[in-house]
């Protein structure tokens, strides 16, 4: 048998509540974003896509120290959030912020694609059926594309379950408050005989991906069919 | 309908300057791909912003730069079928008819759905699947949908370039049927002579971004431009059909023709290729075509390379071109008797 100790049931909690916070936050933001860069004709394109690339190609550590440096206590952001009594470093907002951050050019590009396939003369006949463009945006453009949101979704939900690097570095690894499966992991795996331990999340962690990823093709047949 | 179009829109090298002023109901925009059309259609519908200039339709001001208005698309009250159709692939044909009207005030809906339901004979399809329907479907039901926004003006974009050959044409008389009924006025984006002349009365002739003419429908169709080079094509609507065994008799008007016979036997639409047709001075007595007309010449003109012969047969009209040779050898002019001549099988059917 593979124990569960506790901490390890409250670290899988936080993994699932961090992942679903991360996702809920990001999803609206990701859509805008994939909007502006797929549908705008915004200038400055390419330094968008820049930025919100960049933590795919950064070393989630470095991420999370950038993310240290403006939101922690003397950070830009830090300050003006200490003003109204909100603490983001070494807290669950640190550990979500962390992994919606790092999730989302995924996300993103993900949604990105979706929104390109759209024939543009869809969101036309729609505007000249008298929708207004928000009517458009809900009834035509995000059905159209539901399938890719769903995938870019679970990219980003699958992406923050396992996310490591920037959330040590802003969240910490406390148990029982910022101590995700990963943390919970690499404490196991630094301490004498927690190898057993360790193992136990790494089959958690596996079975959990595992069910994310057939929900999310479960439903992507869903939205094929229909 | 008075549409009023003054502007200018610059698209790389490619510059679009159009004015006219329009009163018809039934109007087309003509010409080659890339001179402008479809950019025009845009910026009638709001979906593409003109640099400089007005747009009014029925003395309602669409856009004007000058004063800053431009009313985006869902405000312009200008519907559009595509190309395509563009039905919405995850509605069902229903939800795609409803689409627009479910977003016009109550007291602004002034088409009666079931009518153009009756109208399209679109009724046996509203339960079925968008991915069910055939190209002709399609775009009955796209047109369907546009009329029932209860627009001020429908722009049809080459809505037959997307249907293959025979069904091409079996969409014109749901298209006439219902913008008569219905009285909404058109402007019909095509690079086919063919369409224009069965949906149009007159004409804005586009090339490289500029309206070069505004002229009837039927004027274009007699000059080398309109007809593209292959001739001009008569249009007849042949009706009471009468099976003679091998042929076929019709009547086109009060005039007798023959024409071999086809699967559809029925009255419709049929085009006659000008240069289809001989003349002669005297009847010819014997000979192999069926079809054997004595006319009256109206008029002559002349065409790039051949010269037309405008003849009245019984009251119809038919264009004949022939070689100018021809012409002055058997001193074919306005007044004089001449004999028609073609062949059963020259007809083509359109619908």
């Amino acid at each position: 048998m593979f124990p569960l100790t506790p901490d390890d049931i409250l670290a899988i909690k936080l993994s699932v509540q961090v992942a679903v916070t991360a996702t809920i936050i990001a999803l609206p933001l990701g859509f805008g974003a994939a909007y502006l860069l797929a549908l705008s004709n915004i200038r400055g394109k390419a330094v968008l896509e820049g930025i919100i690339n960049l933590p795919l190609v950064l070393p989630p550590v470095v991420t999370g120290y950038l993310l240290l440096l403006l939101l922690g206590r003397n950070g830009w952001l830090g300050k003006v959030l200490a003003l109204f009594d909100i603490r983001i470093i070494f807290t669950l907002r640190g550990a979500v912020i962390a992994s919606a951050v790092v999730g989302f050019p995924l996300l993103v590009r993900s949604i990105r694609i979706g929104l390109e396939n759209i024939d543009k003369q869809y969101i036309q006949a729609s505007r000249t059926l008298g929708a207004h463009w928000w009517d458009t945006l809900f009834t035509i453009t995000i059905p159209l594309c539901s399938r890719a949101i769903l995938a870019g979704t679970t990219l980003m939900f699958a992406r923050s379950l396992g996310e490591f690097g920037a959330t040590i570095v802003l969240a910490g690894n406390m148990p029982g408050v910022t101590q995700t499966i990963p943390l919970a992991i690499y404490q196991y795996t630094s301490t004498p005989g927690g190898d057993r331990m360790a193992l136990s999340l790494c089959l958690v962690s596996i079975l959990l991906s595992f069910v994310v990823l057939l929900i999310g093709e479960a439903a992507n047949r869903t939205l094929a069919r229909n | 309908m008075y549409l009023e179009v003054d502007i200018e829109k610059q698209h790389g090298d490619f510059q679009c300057k159009i004015a006219f002023t329009l009163h018809s109901e039934e109007c087309g925009v003509f010409g080659p791909s890339g001179s402008g059309k479809t950019s025009l259609m845009h910026m009638l519908a709001g979906l593409l912003t003109p640099d400089r200039g007005t747009i009014r339709l029925n003395g309602a001001t669409l856009f004007d730069k000058d004063t800053g208005i431009n009313l985006p698309p869902d405000k312009r009250r200008i519907g559009v079928v595509f190309q395509h159709a563009r039905l919405f692939p995850h509605m069902s044909v229903k939800k795609n008819l409803f689409y627009g009207m479910n977003r016009v005030p109550r007291d602004q809906r002034n088409i009666d759905p079931k009518s153009l339901i009756d109208a399209l004979q679109i009724k046996h399809l509203l339960k079925r699947n968008v991915s069910n329907l055939s190209g002709g479907e399609r775009q009955r039901i796209a047109l369907g949908r546009t009329i029932l926004a209860c627009p001020h003006l429908i722009l049809l974009d080459e809505p037959m370039s997307g249907l293959d050959g025979t069904m091409k044409y079996q969409i014109i008389p749901h298209l006439q049927a219902v913008f008569k009924a219905f009285s909404i006025p058109i402007l019909f984006i095509s690079h086919s002579l063919q369409e224009m002349r069965l949906m149009t009365q007159e004409v804005l002739v586009m090339d490289d971004g500029h309206i070069q003419h505004h002229v009837p429908t039927e004027k274009l169709a007699r000059t080398g431009v309109g007809s593209g080079g292959t001739g001009y094509v008569n249009l007849l609507h042949l009706d009471a059909p009468q099976d003679l065994g091998r042929l076929l008799r019709y009547q086109w008007g009060n005039v007798p023709l023959m024409l071999v016979k086809t699967k559809d036997q029925g009255p419709g639409q049929f085009a006659l290729g000008s240069r289809d047709i001989l003349l002669f001075k005297k009847h010819p007595e014997a000979s192999s075509a069926r079809n054997v007309l004595p006319c009256i010449v109206r008029k002559t003109y002349q065409t790039d390379w051949l010269s037309g012969v405008e003849l009245d047969c019984n009251g119809n009209t038919l264009i004949a071109e022939i070689v100018p040779q021809s012409l002055e050898e058997l001193d074919i002019r306005p007044g004089c008797e001449v004999i028609a001549v073609f062949k059963a099988s020259a007809f083509e059917r359109l619908y």
